[in-house]
This record gives structure tokens, C-alpha cells and sequence, in this order.
């Protein structure tokens, strides 16, 4: 297995999501065969998901998926995360033995929580934050070493191949979550390294992106501010630092965090009624640093529901489309059809627009009865 | 006593089979090089004052004449060079300071041509300026590092309120050239062209002319350590205030605009007796510690009740990024950097030579320093110093920049050809003068006309090149320095700029 | 109608207009050649009027009301009914400059020959007059007039 690259890495891609509004819980396999459906977008050298929902026993801690080259490492690297976390409960990851998926890391998860003593010592700091840290020195400290998923109640998997491939391979079938993401990746530089795969994950966020952000440089240097340190030199990174900067950190409502990073032309922004116009001045000229640049469809998945927006000349592809209380996104149609023959609604994303779903307010996820049948019919006629 | 030692820098040559004997020429040029002899019926040229300013080859409406670098030649030696020896011969006649206008002129290594640019291909397409939008439009000044919103009637209202921002629709504005050192047309066409292509103009140290209040809303009026011309409605006038620390052409010193310069209208607009130098102190001499700086600075925006930006203009020197530092902490909203290629009128000869640090290098340490410090919003970085094309303007703004200032390519649009001889009060093109025998020559319509061209010019050139990049926001390249690589940098210098090599 | 019109705050006193006036009126219409063979038959009929730094170029004002018209004894300056330039008629002109006397801005002069008067006729036929074209300063202009 090879290491962290030290280029850019740049991907054409497949992406697509589903959740259901009101946290009921449903499978991995819906995904991986909506993802599957896109099996040309991708070249077998990425695949990943994210589900929510999917460790109600462990609900209020962090789960920490890391993947190690070695024992050592993950000697190091516990030991590392001790020091402040609390580790409730740790394991192997469960996997099914798949051919096609080699070169496989040491696929581990803890279920931690942070000591009280360091909330005390380090009282400027949320628990949110000290997680990141400890997320971040192992990232950055400890070669050989990644933790790439570290929310609440979630998880990322993700590896080298193709992405229905690696849905089996970490036996997604077996899990019931309410929010489902997934990313089949189409990289130039083939590093075959796991941790390079989407989705990205940091806290409760989950990134999957297809697209090349031409404002990389400045984004990444416009995090650094922030003490966020890009390690991975992808896309997806900064795209998922700037999502928990925007709103976790400075609090800005979604659809202004969207309008920072896909924001309107200053040609319409003239044009909009004065308040309007003062809100999207203000917020291009402050967030400029975080506008993105470049053709980018993004999924972002949180626990609190997900979102997808497109770059704002639409240089990449996004449907979406709603049935009952569920909601699909997707790089194509055909993989919308694929688990949801006759959605009540399909449209395709407008530049800069936000698709938002979100869970509804009073509901706990997990809390609703699991999986409607929509999901299960197969394709037979497409409408 | 003749100066013997002292040769002609140039020699006029004139082409007997098309010179008309027009006398033009005899005309035009300033310094007596050309007579006509109407017992011969000819036209002489006498080479020994020619200062290179080729206002009479312009001009000659046959093409007559060339001007070509005198034909003394010393046997070749790379460290007694010619410049050095007759610098030599000057001062040993004269016992005087060298004294030079315009830039920086020797041989260090030209940084913006040894970094290319990048373009988009298959994996990120190139978007086309000419179909799609491309947005250049640049706000300066000090910007918060979050925005805030408050609920209000149930819906959600800006709770923060910007400070004061400059506007440019090009990121490229007109550096600071005193009405003084320049002519008064060529004041007014640099004022008028910002105007009219919706950038700003510096006004230098010389102070603002009444005439040019009516442009005031899109002027930057300098503080300089002379103070000339300052008074709170010059202040209350201006778009934005610029307290001048340094200039890149001599750092360390201030401004020297010479007597014979010094007529009624400059003696009027900055308070000075008419015929005397004017002097500017080297320091600012209530500014002599960084707190002093941060009492300026607040002094100028209770005089002006916080309604304009104040700019701190800083010469690149060594420790810039520490000093550019202490100006965004000490309430400066912009930090203008001025490279050692900056222009003047007149400087020393050696300092305008060897003092002060490439642009690139001090741009580049200023913008990687205010972010280390978390502290890059709290001021906007503008460049200059020698930046003679728009893709210079791009390599600035890929390294950090938010704009850039141009002193002599403006000059240079206007007609200036960089003969270097400013100080003299002599200029053929009616630049650098207040001769109003040479004044004339600068028709201030014509002049803002190639401003706004070149501004026009340059505007579409960089979206051009942004558009290659596959970006439409110039958000997106400022300080992107992924979209730049270099080309015949050593290690240490692309460190320095934090840049890749080509290939990497 | 167009008119020539001089600004003497942006005359730079460089002659190049009484120049070309001579080159757009010679038989070459071409510079060197022009002021080679006929340099001291024509007479440009614009010439810059100097006195220190102060100058404009000065040429005929076609004056609406011209009094060289009525002073001409012969009926050789007459008015031009399309562009309403004031011309003169080198076959009819005897060369008695009654016309120069009574010019109130001194733009006539005798021809180089000394036979005929000669002034400046608006470039007729031509796109822009040679003066308006060849102003390195653009202190020429031509305007439109109702009159």
C-alpha cells in the first residue's frame, strides 16, 4: 500500500446519496447498488460511503475508524488517542474477504469520549475541537497512521476499488442507517493509497465530491488561518474544512455558508433588492478565501441531514429527486432509478443552489420503523 | 570649465536622403541637440546633450533620424562596466550625488519572468472569458474574519457591518506620482483615467490641486513624511489615505523634487515657497516607533470619522514581512509594498540601485507571514515596483496580492521613454516637467485615453489567462500559488516564495 | 459642415501640420519626394502663429460672411455650395491681394510664384484635412458647425 501522495490529486468521479427526512433506517445495499450504476464513472482505484445512524449503541461517542500500515503504528496511534480519549470500546472493523480488494490496511474503530480533565485544562476548546486535534496530530504526526472518519453515530468506509466492490468488502448490507452516501473515484494519479478515497470525513461531516477546485491553493492557504492543516492534497480536504469552519466554527446559516462557496455573480448581486444585496456583498467580500472555483458537485452528509450543491457555471452533473419522506442525489439519473423507480419529483441542481435535506425537527434518528419498500423494487420501466 | 571627461551617452544619426530639413526636430527637443543652419539650408545635430528620449525620431514625419547608444567603446570589462566608469567620470567632475529618475535599471534577475503560469486541460475545463463571466471587480480594505447574522422578524438579518472598502473594477490602480514631479496634465489624465475605469490614482506627496478635487472620490491621497499639502479637507477629499512610509526607488530617504520643478502652482498646492527644494525628511519625524505609526494612522481616521481606508506604503527591504506585520496590527486597512524596481523623479543614483529587495520575494513573505499570523483579512496587500504587463499583474496576484500599483507603465502609456532624466525638469514629453513650453505636449485628453486603454487592455488579458486557469473569480487566484511554478529558481528561492518547480 | 478648429493650449509648436498641408497640396503626395522637388512651390494654408511659449496653427475660417469673396475684383474666391469652403480659383486669381488685405486673421498669402493667392481649401476630397490628421498632439480637431 502506497503512502500519502505528495501531488495534487485530481478526480473525475461518481457521486450519489440518500436519506430519509424522517431518520427512518434502511441498509447499505440500496446504495451500493445505486452507486454501481455509475460503475463506468469510476476506474476501480477508489470507493467509499458514509452512513448515519449506524451505531445507536455507541451513539454519544466518537467513532474513530483509523487504517494502519502496521502494528506499530497502531501501537502509537492508540496510545496517542488515550492520552485524552476515553476508549469505551475498540475493534476490528468486520469485513468480508472480497478478491478484488488487496493491499488492505489494519482496518480498526474506537468508541471514545474526551476525558474531563482535558475539557478543564483546555476550557477555550469544545469537545468538537479536541477530537479534531487529537484526529489531526495522528493524521499529520504519525506516518502510517490515518484516521479517516471521526463522528458521532457514523462512519466512514472507504479503500482501493471499485466502490460496490468495497461496499461488500466492509459488509454494508449488515448496517441500517438513515443517511447513506457514496463516492466511485476516477483518479489521474493512480497512489492506490486507501486513505485518498472519498468520502472525507471529519467529525460528523462526510464529503464526496466529483470535480477539480481550481481555487485549491488559496483555499488551503485560507484554512491555514484557521490552524486547518491540509495534508491529503485533495479537493475533498479543503472542501470539508471549510464546511466545519463556515458553520460548526463562525455559525453561518447553511444557505450563506453555500453562498460563501458557490456564491452569485456580482452581475446579479447588483441586481438583488438591498438587503439581499448587502447579505451576498458582505459575504463574498469576507469569504473569498473560501469561494470555490473549478467545476465541483459536492454531497456533504452531517447528522443533521445532507446537502449538495454545484459549482455556479454547472460544469458537473447533479439530479435529485424526492419520494415520501426520502431523498436522492446523484451524479446521474440512472442511478436515482436504480433504487427509486417513480420518485414524486426529479430535477436537475441549478449552479450554486443548494439541494438540502434535512432530518425533521423533534426526530432522533433511528427513531423511525426501517426501510420503505420504494427501495426495494427493482427497476423494471423507466418512466 | 568644460567637463572633459564627461562624453555623450548618445549619438544622433540622421539620414541625409530623408531628412526634409523640416526642422521639427530643432523644434522639439529640449535640450538644443538639434540646430538649423540656414546659411547651409541643413539640419546639425550636436549629440552631446541628447539624453535618449527619442522625442524628435517620434516625431520627424519621415523617419530620419535614430538614436543610438554613442559609439565610445571601452575595451570590454565585466566589472569595470561603462555604466560604473562613467558614473566615475561624473563625479569626479562634478563632486555631486548621482542623481537618476524612473527605476531600478540594473542587471538583477527579472523574478515574474522566471515563474509561469498554469492552464486547465481534460481533468478542469477552461472557461471562456469572451462567453462567460469573468469577475476582476476587488474590494480593498480591512475585512472581518467571520460574518454575522441575527434573526430578526423571523428572518435572517447581516448583524456585521463592513468598514469602508475601496471598489476597483480592475485590480491595477495608478501608483502615487506627486503633481510635482509630474505635470499637471499628466496629474489630471491619471486622475481622470481612475475615474473613468473605475480604479483609483495615487496623488503622491505633492498634495492634491483644486482641480482635482472633483475626482477626489476616486484618488488615494498620500502622507508623507513632508506633510505637503495635508489639511483635513485635503484629507476629507480623497477616496482613501495613504501614509507613506518608503518608496521602493529609495528606501530609506524621502521624496526630492528640485527647485527649478518648484513653480507658482506647486508652490500653492504644497504650501512651500515657490524656487526651493523640496525636501522630504527622511523619517517621518513623529513617527519613530511602531506605536507611533498606530497614533498616525488613528489620527487620520478620527479626522476623517473612520469613513476611508488608511494605507500604509512601505519600500520592500529586508525585513518586510515583520514590518508589514506591524502596520496591519498597528490599524493599517492596506499594506502597499513598493519593490526596488519602483520608479521616481529623482533619486541617488546608488540607492535607487542597491537598496531594497525584489517585489516578488517581499510579496510573497508579507502574504505567507499575515497568514501564518491569522491575520491576512485585517489588511489588503497591494504590489509594486516594475510590474510591466498583465501577466505580471497575474504572477502578483497568484502570489498574494489583492492589486497591484503601476507607476512607470502608466507613465510609459502616456508617452514617457524611460531616458531617466526626470530630475532635470526637461521632459520632451511633458511628463516630468513644469516647463510650460513642454506641458503642452501632453494632451490630457489623449493621455487618459491611453490609460484607460492600456487598464481596457490588461483587464482583458488577465481574464484571458484566469479563464486558462478555470477560474472566474479573481477571489480564486489571489494568493493561489498552486497556479504558478518555476522556472530557473534555486531551492532556496522557491521556498521563499513557496512555490513549485515546473514539472513538480 | 466641418470646420478646422485650433486649440492653443495644446499647440506644441511643431509645425508638422503647415508640413503635411504641403505634402497633402503637392503633385507627389509623398514627403521626401514633395519637399525634394516642390518645396518652394507651394505655400501650406495653415501656419503657426508662435510667440513664446503660446501657439495654435491658424488657417483660412471659411468665415460665412467672407470678405475676401466680396473684395475679389475677378470672382476667383468663391464659396464651395457642398462643403461651404471658401476656395480660390487659380485660373481667375490676377494676383491683385485685395484678398489678403482684407482677411481679418491674416490667412491668405501671395502663392509661391507670386502670381496667385493662396489659402488653405479644407482638404476638399479628402477624408480628414492633412492639419487634423497629422496633429501629434490632437490640437487640431474638426467640428461640426450648423453654420
Amino acid at each position: 500500500m502506497s503512502r500519502k501522495p505528495d501531488y495534487k490529486d485530481i478526480s473525475g468521479c461518481a457521486i450519489c446519496g440518500m436519506m430519509s427526512e424522517t431518520g427512518a433506517l434502511f441498509s447499505g445495499e440500496a446504495i451500493i447498488r445505486s452507486i454501481s450504476a455509475m460503475h463506468e464513472r469510476s476506474n476501480g482505484l477508489g470507493g467509499g460511503f458514509a452512513a448515519y445512524g449506524i451505531y445507536p449503541e455507541h451513539k454519544d461517542h466518537y467513532a474513530l475508524h483509523v487504517m494502519y500500515e502496521s502494528e506499530e503504528a497502531k501501537r502509537t496511534a492508540s496510545s496517542f488517542i488515550a492520552r485524552r480519549l476515553n476508549i469505551h470500546h475498540e475493534e476490528t472493523i468486520p469485513t468480508h474477504p472480497i478478491e478484488v480488494i488487496r493491499a488492505r490496511p489494519i482496518l480498526h474503530r474506537y468508541f471514545v469520549s474526551v476525558k474531563p480533565g482535558e475539557l478543564e485544562r483546555n476550557y477555550d476548546l469544545s469537545e468538537d475541537d479536541i477530537v479534531v486535534e487529537v484526529v489531526m496530530g495522528i493524521n499529520a504526526g504519525i506516518g502510517d497512521a490515518f484516521v479517516f472518519s471521526s463522528g458521532k453515530n457514523m462512519g466512514v468506509f472507504k479503500g482501493v476499488g471499485f466502490p460496490e466492490d468495497i461496499g461488500q468488502f466492509f459488509r454494508l448490507e449488515e448496517y441500517q442507517g438513515y443517511i447513506w452516501t457514496a463516492h466511485g473515484r476516477y483518479p489521474t494519479n493512480t497512489t492506490g493509497w486507501w486513505g485518498g478515497a472519498h468520502p472525507f470525513g471529519l467529525l460528523d461531516w462526510s464529503v464526496v465530491h466529483n470535480g477539480e477546485i481550481s481555487s485549491y491553493g488559496i483555499n488551503r492557504r485560507y484554512l491555514a488561518n484557521f490552524k486547518y492543516h491540509c495534508t491529503l492534497q485533495t479537493d475533498t480536504e479543503v472542501i470539508t474544512y471549510i464546511f466545519d469552519l463556515l458553520i460548526r466554527k463562525h455559525g453561518l446559516p447553511m444557505e450563506f455558508a453555500c453562498m460563501a462557496m458557490a456564491p452569485p455573480f456580482w452581475a446579479q448581486i447588483e441586481r438583488m433588492p438591498e438587503e439581499q444585496r448587502e447579505i451576498a456583498k458582505a459575504v463574498r467580500i469576507v469569504y473569498g478565501g473560501a469561494l470555490l472555483n473549478g467545476p465541483f458537485s459536492v454531497l456533504v452528509g452531517h447528522s443533521g441531514g445532507m446537502i449538495g450543491l454545484n459549482d455556479r457555471i454547472k460544469l458537473r452533473p447533479m439530479v435529485a429527486a424526492r419520494k415520501d419522506d426520502m431523498l436522492f442525489v446523484a451524479s446521474e439519473e440512472a442511478a436515482v432509478r436504480e433504487i427509486c423507480a417513480a420518485p414524486d419529483r426529479l430535477w436537475h441542481a441549478e449552479g450554486g443552489v443548494p439541494i438540502v435535506g434535512e432530518l425533521k425537527e423533534g426526530i432522533s434518528a433511528g427513531s423511525a420503523t426501517p426501510a420503505k419498500d420504494a427501495l426495494s423494487v427493482k427497476v423494471t420501466e423507466v418512466s | 570649465m568644460r567637463k572633459w571627461l564627461i562624453q555623450p551617452d548618445f549619438v544622433v544619426e540622421r539620414d541625409p536622403d530623408r531628412c526634409i530639413q523640416c526642422q521639427v526636430c530643432v523644434r522639439q527637443c529640449a535640450n538644443d541637440v538639434h540646430e538649423y543652419d540656414s546659411d547651409e539650408g541643413l539640419v546639425f545635430s550636436d549629440s552631446t546633450e541628447c539624453v535618449g528620449c527619442h522625442r524628435c525620431a517620434t516625431l520627424c514625419p519621415t523617419n530620419a533620424i535614430s538614436i543610438q547608444r554613442a559609439h565610445l567603446e571601452f575595451r570590454p570589462n565585466a566589472n569595470w562596466t561603462w555604466g560604473a566608469i562613467r558614473n566615475l567620470y561624473k563625479q569626479a567632475e562634478t563632486g555631486g550625488v548621482l542623481l537618476a529618475g524612473m527605476g531600478n535599471d540594473q542587471d538583477f534577475p527579472v523574478y515574474w519572468d522566471r515563474l509561469v503560469l498554469n492552464a486547465s486541460q481534460v481533468t478542469n475545463p477552461s472557461i471562456d472569458p469572451l462567453r462567460e463571466p469573468m469577475e476582476l471587480v476587488t474590494y480593498l480594505g480591512r475585512k472581518p474574519d467571520r460574518v454575522e447574522f441575527a434573526r430578526e422578524n423571523g428572518s435572517l438579518a447581516l448583524a456585521t457591518r463592513l468598514e469602508m472598502q475601496l471598489e476597483l473594477q480592475v485590480p491595477v490602480m495608478f501608483s502615487a506620482m506627486s503633481y510635482g514631479s509630474i505635470s499637471y496634465n499628466a496629474s489630471l489624465a491619471l486622475a481622470r483615467a481612475a475615474k473613468e475605469a473605475g480604479t483609483f490614482a495615487n496623488s503622491g506627496e505633492g498634495g492634491l490641486h483644486d482641480d482635482f478635487r472633483q475626482y477626489g472620490s476616486n484618488m488615494i491621497v498620500q502622507i508623507a513624511s513632508g506633510r505637503f499639502g495635508v489639511d483635513v479637507d485635503y484629507l476629507n477629499a480623497a477616496g482613501a489615505l495613504e501614509i507613506k512610509i518608503g518608496q521602493g526607488a529609495k528606501p530609506g530617504i524621502g521624496g526630492h523634487l528640485p527647485g527649478e520643478k518648484v513653480d507658482a502652482a506647486i508652490s500653492a498646492t504644497r504650501m512651500i515657497p515657490k524656487g526651493t527644494d523640496a525636501l522630504s525628511p527622511s523619517p517621518h519625524h513623529d513617527i519613530y516607533s511602531i506605536e507611533d505609526l498606530r497614533q498616525l494612522i488613528y489620527a487620520l481616521k478620527e479626522a476623517t470619522r473612520y469613513t476611508k481606508p488608511v494605507s500604509v506604503k512601505i519600500a520592500a527591504v529586508h525585513n518586510v514581512a515583520a514590518i508589514a506585520s506591524g502596520c496591519v496590527r498597528a490599524g493599517a486597512d492596506i499594506v502597499a509594498i513598493d519593490g526596488f524596481r519602483g520608479g521616481t523623479g529623482a533619486a541617488p543614483t546608488m540607492i535607487r540601485n542597491n537598496v531594497g529587495i525584489p517585489i516578488e520575494f517581499a510579496l510573497a513573505a508579507v502574504d505567507s507571514r499575515l497568514r501564518e499570523e491569522g491575520i491576512r483579512n485585517q489588511a489588503s496587500i497591494v504590489a509594486a515596483g516594475g510590474i510591466r504587463c498583465s501577466a505580471d499583474v497575474v504572477k502578483a496576484i497568484a502570489l498574494g496580492a489583492d492589486a497591484v500599483y503601476i507607476g512607470t507603465a502608466a507613465l510609459v502609456a502616456m508617452g514617457c521613454h524611460l531616458c531617466q532624466k526626470c530630475y532635470t525638469g526637461k521632459c520632451n514629453w511633458g511628463i516630468a516637467t513644469q516647463d510650460p513650453y513642454l506641458t503642452k505636449r501632453l494632451n490630457p485628453k489623449v493621455a487618459t485615453r491611453r490609460l484607460v486603454n492600456l487598464l481596457r487592455a490588461w483587464s482583458l488579458e488577465i481574464k484571458e489567462m484566469m479563464g486558462g486557469m478555470g477560474i472566474n473569480a479573481i477571489e480564486s487566484l489571489r494568493g493561489n500559488r498552486e497556479h504558478l511554478r518555476g522556472v530557473g529558481l534555486t531551492d532556496r528561492e522557491l521556498r521563499i516564495l513557496d512555490v513549485k518547480a515546473a514539472g513538480e | 459642415m466641418k470646420r478646422v478648429v485650433a486649440r492653443e493650449e495644446l499647440c506644441i509648436g511643431c509645425r508638422l501640420c503647415e508640413i503635411h498641408c504641403l505634402v497633402q497640396h503637392s503633385k507627389s503626395k509623398k514627403i521626401i519626394k514633395a519637399f525634394r522637388d516642390e518645396r518652394d512651390s507651394i505655400v501650406p494654408g495653415v501656419h503657426v502663429e508662435e510667440k513664446g511659449y503660446v501657439s495654435f496653427a491658424l488657417q483660412c475660417r471659411h468665415c460665412n460672411d467672407a470678405r475676401c469673396i466680396d473684395a475679389c475684383m475677378t470672382g476667383a474666391m468663391r464659396r464651395d455650395p457642398e462643403t461651404g469652403a471658401v476656395l480660390c480659383d487659380e485660373d481667375k486669381c490676377v494676383g491683385c491681394w485685395m484678398c489678403i488685405m482684407v482677411c481679418p486673421v491674416g490667412a491668405i498669402q501671395m502663392g509661391a510664384d507670386k502670381h496667385v493667392a493662396s489659402k488653405c481649401d479644407l482638404c476638399i476630397g479628402a477624408e480628414t484635412p492633412a492639419c487634423v490628421a497629422n496633429c501629434p498632439n490632437e490640437a487640431i480637431v474638426c467640428e461640426e458647425t450648423d453654420e
